[in-house]
């Protein structure tokens, strides 16, 4: 059973109708027994970090996923999902998960030709073959809502990679853990397909 | 670099699209769901929803519309119409909508704006703003559909909408609308200058060049359609290999 992570506000719904649409049994939690009983964690995101971390803490959750993930289960981490597990962000003043080491940055431009929030379809492109990107051609569009990203500190983990102004880390993968800054939930067939391959689990293997 | 946006919008009377897709001797069915999965096939990177039901029963079959659309839809999804409280931004979010546009309201209440998005982030926080020329360099702000004016400057109100946590300006030139004779890119341009958030143009479109004129021009990072998408006078697949040619980057 897939787990998705409700912490307050956001359109869940979409993430819980792309798992299903699969097949795939999936229910929307919110209590640290419920992370611990999934086979699969999925926590979404749209929202500001330090309002997603408090309501995360005081849910009393943030351990129990913290702990899950370590234990090696599979998870996905989407937009704001991703950037939780960072130490910290550039947003606020709250700690995040720190289970990949780095940081997550604002995007900052002088030119009005880069727009804040990154919003609309990018390209990602792949430098690292995965699993999770099969039946995906490589530099394929997918949706992007955002005004911070993610600048993992190990390189090796990076699997995707978007160029808006600055080229930024929209895929990584490091043993279970997957965060997308992208929100596949939003980005038609192709973000299907790559729920249906983080599903289906071959990049664990 | 992201992709210039073109995005349908359907206007939404009682849970039934209304004024919707025509083909030479087939005319849709007003199933909301049928519409969206059309646009979505063809294309489309986002979709926008107008509630412009009159009853307050027509406002909650707006939620199930949402939920069903949300259910085999997988491309963004703004509601506009009607949005007056946190309470209702909460409702549609809920439903699977992820973003939801203000137009009236805002100005009635500013803070709804302020604590939208601060609550839901800004990117869900649309500013729907109507600009009627009232002379050379100067546009005012109307509301209510466009009935009511308001005295304010609309290039003073986007920027005091971004202040106050809008991701988007969906923006109107009531002028313009519906004369498919061409955007207000002048307009456009003015309050895409004075803004680092993106901003959404709308009404006036009648052909490709239009199109390309408020993107290259008007620097519009997205352009709303209705009527001429509608009618089937051009189509998602036309326009974008149109600007594609032109060098515009769009999703293909």
């Amino acid at each position: 059973m897939v787990g998705i992570i409700n912490y307050g506000a956001g359109n869940i719904y979409s993430v819980l109708m792309g798992v299903k649409i699969f097949g795939k049994e999936a229910v929307v939690i919110e209590t640290p027994e419920m992370v611990k009983k999934v086979e699969i964690i999925i926590l979404p995101g749209v929202g500001a970090f330090e309002d997603g971390m408090r309501n995360l803490k005081e849910r009393s959750i943030s351990e129990a996923i913290v702990e899950e993930i370590e234990r090696g289960k599979p998870f996905l981490g989407i937009c704001l999902g991703f950037q939780l597990l960072f130490p910290r962000s550039e947003e606020g003043n709250s700690p995040g998960f720190n289970i990949l080491k780095g940081k997550v940055k604002k995007f900052e431009f002088k030119k009005k030709e880069f727009r804040i929030p990154h919003m609309g379809w990018n390209k990602v492109k792949f430098i690292k073959e995965e699993k999770l990107f099969e039946k995906i051609p490589d530099e394929t569009f997918f949706y992007f809502a955002h005004s911070y990203y993610p600048v993992p500190e190990d390189e090796n983990i990076i699997a995707g990679i978007t160029d808006y102004g600055v080229k930024f880390s929209s895929v990584v993968r490091k043993d279970n853990i997957v965060g997308v800054q992208f929100h596949p939930e939003k980005s038609g067939n192709y973000g299907l397909t790559f729920f249906k391959n983080f599903l289906e689990g071959k990049w664990l293997l | 670099m992201v992709a210039v946006r073109i995005i349908p919008c359907l206007d939404v009377k009682e849970g039934n699209v209304v004024k919707g897709i025509h083909f030479e001797n087939l005319r849709f069915a007003g199933d909301p769901v049928e519409h969206a999965q059309f646009y979505s096939n063809e294309g489309a990177d986002e979709l926008v929803f107008l509630d412009i039901s009159a009853t307050i029963e027509g406002r909650k079959t707006m939620i199930d519309v949402v939920r069903k659309v949300a259910e085999v839809v997988f491309i963004p999804l703004t509601v506009g119409g009607g949005i007056r409280s946190i309470q209702d931004i909460e409702n549609l979010l809920k439903a699977g909508a992820d973003k939801v546009s203000i137009n009236t309201a805002a100005v009635k209440n500013p803070s709804l704006i302020k604590e939208g998005a601060k609550k839901f982030g800004s990117q869900c926080i649309v500013v729907a703003i109507d600009g009627k020329k009232i002379s050379e360099n100067k546009w005012e702000v109307y509301i209510e559909s466009g009935k009511t004016p308001t005295g304010i400057d609309v290039v003073e109100w986007s920027k005091k909408m971004e202040d106050y946590g809008a991701g988007e300006i969906l923006l109107t030139s009531i002028d313009m609308d519906g004369t498919q004779e061409g955007y207000d890119v002048e307009l456009t341009r003015k309050v895409a200058e004075s803004v680092n958030i993106p901003v959404i143009a709308s009404g006036g479109a009648g052909k490709l060049e239009h199109l390309l004129e408020v993107i290259k021009n008007g620097k519009a990072s997205a352009v709303l359609l209705a009527s001429i998408l509608h009618f089937r006078k051009l189509t998602i697949s036309t326009i974008k290999k149109f600007l594609k040619e032109k060098g515009v980057i769009v999703r293909i």
